[in-house]
C-alpha cells in the first residue's frame, strides 16, 4: 500500500514541478497532499482498516467505511442540490452570474450535475455496494486498505473535477467533463473498486449470489468500460490539463451519447435498482416480490440499454438507422423498466400499511413510483415524433429531475436513513417525524419542479416551430426566453423545498450518530398495536 | 463489406442473438428445478443485520 502512495506522491510533485498551467499544478500538489496524508494514516492507524459498528456481529464487517459514505453522501447531496438551486435562480434572475467567470453558469451547470451524479449518487453507490455486499455474502470487505483507497481517491476525483470546472477546465462532453489527468486517477480507483467487490463475491460464505450484486457488479464493469473508451484523449502536454479528444465529428457525438446514455443506464439505473432489491425488502422485512422476475429484469434491462444511446441524436448527422435503433431499443426498454418497478412496489403487497407507519419506506416507495414514471417518459421522448418537439427543450430537463430527484434521491435518502442509525450503533433514528417532513418537502418540490418544467418545455417546443401565414418563424429566441421565466421562478420555488429537505435529512442523520432521540409521537401508539406484534 | 451486408446481418442475426439470449433467461429463470434455489436465494437480505 505505502510504495504505491509514495509514488503516487512523487508524480503530484513531479506534475506540479513542470506544470504549463496553473490547474495541473494546483491539482499535482493535491495529489501529493493526498498520498502523504493517507501515508500517514496507514502507519499510525496500525494495520486497523475499520471494524463492524456492532461489537457483537459474528462477522468482522468494514462498516467503518460504510459509516464514510453516509457522511460523505449527505455532504456532497446539500452541496450538489445547493449548486443546483443556485444555477436555477440564474436561470431566472441573470444578474445572479456576477459576471464574474468563477460565478457563471456556464461553469456552475457542470459543477452541479457532477455533484449530484457523481459526488452525492456515487458516494450513494460506494456506501451501499460496500454494505449490501458485505452483508449479502456474509464476508469482510476485501483487500485491507483497498475500500478506503476507493472511498478518499474517489472524493479526490470530486475535488479535482469540481475545482476544475471552476477554473475553466473541461472537455467539453456531457457528464465527462474533467480532463484527461482526472479520468486516469479515476480509472485506477475504479479498478481497484472491482477488485474490492470481486474479492468480496469471491469470499462469500452464501453460495448464491443475490442479484443485487449482480446490478451493482453490471454498474461496475460497464461504467469502467464506457469511461474509457469515452475519454479515450491526447493531452498537449504531459504538464497541462488542455487535451484533445480520439474521436471527431459525429463519431464522437455517437460515442458520447453511448456513454452519456448508459451512464443513466448504468450508473443511474442499474446501480440504485440494487439499493432497490437490497433496502425495500430489508425496510419492509418482506422477501422481492418475484426473484425469477429480478432475473428477468437484470439481463433484458443490461442488453437493451447499451444500444439506446443514438436516441440523443435524433434528426443530426447520425445515419438514420442508427437513430431508429436508438429509438426502437429505448421503447423495448418500457418492459423491462416496468417489470422492475412492478417488482419493487409488489414487494409491499400484503404490507401496505407499512407506507402509513413508516415515512423510511414511503420514501422508498415513491421513489420506485418516480422510477416508473420516469422510465415511461424516457421512451416515450424517445420516439422521433415526440423528439422533434422535446428536444433541446426544458421538457428534457423536467423529465432527468423526475428521474433523478424522484427516482435516485429518494431512493438515496431511504437507504441513508436505513443505513445512519446501523452504523453509527444507534437504537434508532433521531426522529421519524422528520423524514415523514422531508418526505413531502421532497415530493412538493419534485412536482413543482417537474410540472413546471413540463409547461415550459412544451411552451418552448411549440414557440421555436411556428410559422406565421407567410412562412416566417413567429417569434424570435429571445421572446421564447421571455415565456420561460414564470416556470423558472416556479422551478426555484420546487428545488428550494428539495434543498430544505435535504438540510433537514442531514441533521437529523448528525443527531443520529451524536446518539440523540427526538421526544416525539410514535407512528404506532402501543394501543393501537395489534396482539403480539 | 458495404453498408447494405451490415445492415442485413444485423437486421437478422442481431435479432436471432437477442431473442435466443431472451429466451435463454426465461429458461433459467423459470425451469422448475430452480424454484427452492431462488426462494432461498430470495431469502438473503432478511437473513441479519
Amino acid at each position: 500500500m505505502i510504495v504505491p502512495l509514495v509514488v503516487g506522491a512523487l508524480l503530484g510533485l513531479y506534475l506540479s514541478a513542470g506544470s504549463v498551467d496553473t490547474t495541473i499544478y494546483l491539482h499535482g500538489l493535491l495529489l501529493t497532499a493526498f498520498c502523504v496524508v493517507f501515508i500517514f494514516r496507514v502507519i499510525k492507524s496500525d494495520g486497523e482498516t475499520g471494524g463492524p459498528a456492532d461489537p457483537n456481529s459474528s462477522i468482522n464487517y468494514n462498516d467503518a467505511v460504510v459509516r464514510a459514505g453516509v457522511i460523505a453522501t449527505t455532504f456532497w447531496g446539500v452541496v450538489g442540490f445547493l449548486v443546483g438551486l443556485v444555477i436555477a435562480l440564474q436561470l431566472a434572475f441573470p444578474v445572479l452570474n456576477l459576471d464574474l467567470p468563477w460565478t457563471s453558469f456556464g461553469r456552475l451547470r457542470p459543477l452541479h450535475t457532477s455533484a449530484v451524479i457523481f459526488a452525492f449518487g456515487g458516494n450513494a453507490l460506494l456506501m451501499t455496494s460496500f454494505h449490501v455486499v458485505q452483508r449479502t455474502c456474509q464476508a469482510r470487505l476485501a483487500g485491507g486498505w483497498a475500500p478506503w483507497f476507493v472511498f478518499w481517491g474517489y472524493q479526490l476525483v470530486i475535488l479535482m473535477a469540481a475545482t476544475g470546472y471552476v477554473f475553466g477546465v473541461t472537455q467539453g462532453k456531457e457528464y465527462a467533463e474533467p480532463e484527461w489527468y482526472v479520468d486516469l486517477w479515476l480509472t485506477i480507483v475504479w479498478v481497484v473498486y472491482l477488485l474490492v467487490f470481486l474479492g468480496t463475491l469471491w469470499n462469500r460464505k452464501e453460495p448464491h449470489i443475490y442479484v443485487a450484486n449482480w446490478f451493482y457488479l453490471a454498474f461496475i464493469v460497464t461504467i469502467a468500460m464506457l469511461h474509457i473508451v469515452n475519454n479515450l484523449a491526447l493531452p498537449v502536454s504531459w504538464f497541462g490539463a488542455k487535451s484533445y479528444p480520439v474521436f471527431a465529428g459525429v463519431q464522437d457525438a455517437l460515442t458520447q451519447w453511448w456513454y452519456g446514455h448508459n451512464a443513466v443506464g448504468f450508473f443511474l439505473t442499474a446501480g440504485f435498482l440494487g439499493i432497490m432489491y437490497y433496502y425495500i425488502p430489508k425496510q419492509a422485512n418482506r422477501p422481492v416480490y418475484s426473484y425469477r422476475l429480478s432475473i428477468v429484469h437484470f439481463w433484458s434491462l443490461i442488453f437493451l440499454y447499451i444500444w439506446a444511446g443514438p436516441h440523443h441524436l435524433h434528426y443530426t448527422a447520425l445515419p438514420d438507422w442508427a437513430q431508429t435503433l436508438g429509438m426502437t431499443f429505448s421503447v423495448m426498454l418500457w418492459m423491462p423498466s416496468w417489470g422492475g418497478m412492478i417488482n419493487g412496489l409488489m414487494t409491499l403487497s400484503g404490507a401496505w400499511d407499512k407506507l402509513r407507519t413508516d415515512p423510511i419506506l414511503r420514501m422508498m416507495a415513491i421513489s420506485v413510483a418516480f422510477y416508473g414514471m420516469s422510465t415511461f417518459e424516457g421512451p416515450l421522448m424517445s420516439i422521433k415524433a415526440v423528439n422533434s418537439l422535446s428536444h433541446y427543450t426544458d421538457w428534457t430537463i423536467g423529465h432527468v429531475h423526475s428521474g433523478a430527484l424522484g427516482w435516485v434521491g429518494m431512493v438515496s435518502f431511504g437507504a441513508i436513513y436505513f443505513l445512519a442509525p446501523k452504523m453509527f450503533n444507534r437504537e434508532r433514528l433521531y426522529s421519524l417525524r422528520l423524514v415523514s417532513a422531508h418526505f413531502w418537502l421532497a415530493t412538493l418540490g419534485i412536482a413543482l419542479y417537474a410540472a413546471a418544467m413540463w409547461v415550459s418545455g412544451i411552451l418552448q417546443g411549440l414557440m421555436w416551430r411556428s410559422y406565421d401565414a407567410l412562412g416566417f418563424l413567429e417569434y424570435s429566441f429571445a421572446e421564447t426566453v421571455d415565456a420561460m421565466h414564470p416556470f423558472y421562478v416556479i422551478r426555484v420555488v420546487g428545488g428550494g423545498l428539495y434543498v430544505l429537505g435535504a438540510l433537514i435529512m442531514a441533521w437529523n442523520v448528525y443527531r443520529t450518530a451524536k446518539g440523540d432521540v427526538r421526544t416525539e409521537k410514535p407512528y404506532v401508539d402501543a394501543l393501537a398495536q395489534p396482539a403480539g406484534a | 463489406m458495404d453498408y447494405t451486408t451490415v445492415a442485413e446481418f444485423a437486421q437478422t442475426w442481431g435479432l436471432v442473438y437477442m431473442f435466443a439470449i431472451f429466451i435463454g433467461v426465461l429458461i433459467y429463470a423459470f425451469r422448475p428445478s430452480a424454484q427452492k434455489k431462488f426462494d432461498r436465494a430470495a431469502q438473503i437480505p432478511l437473513k441479519e443485520d
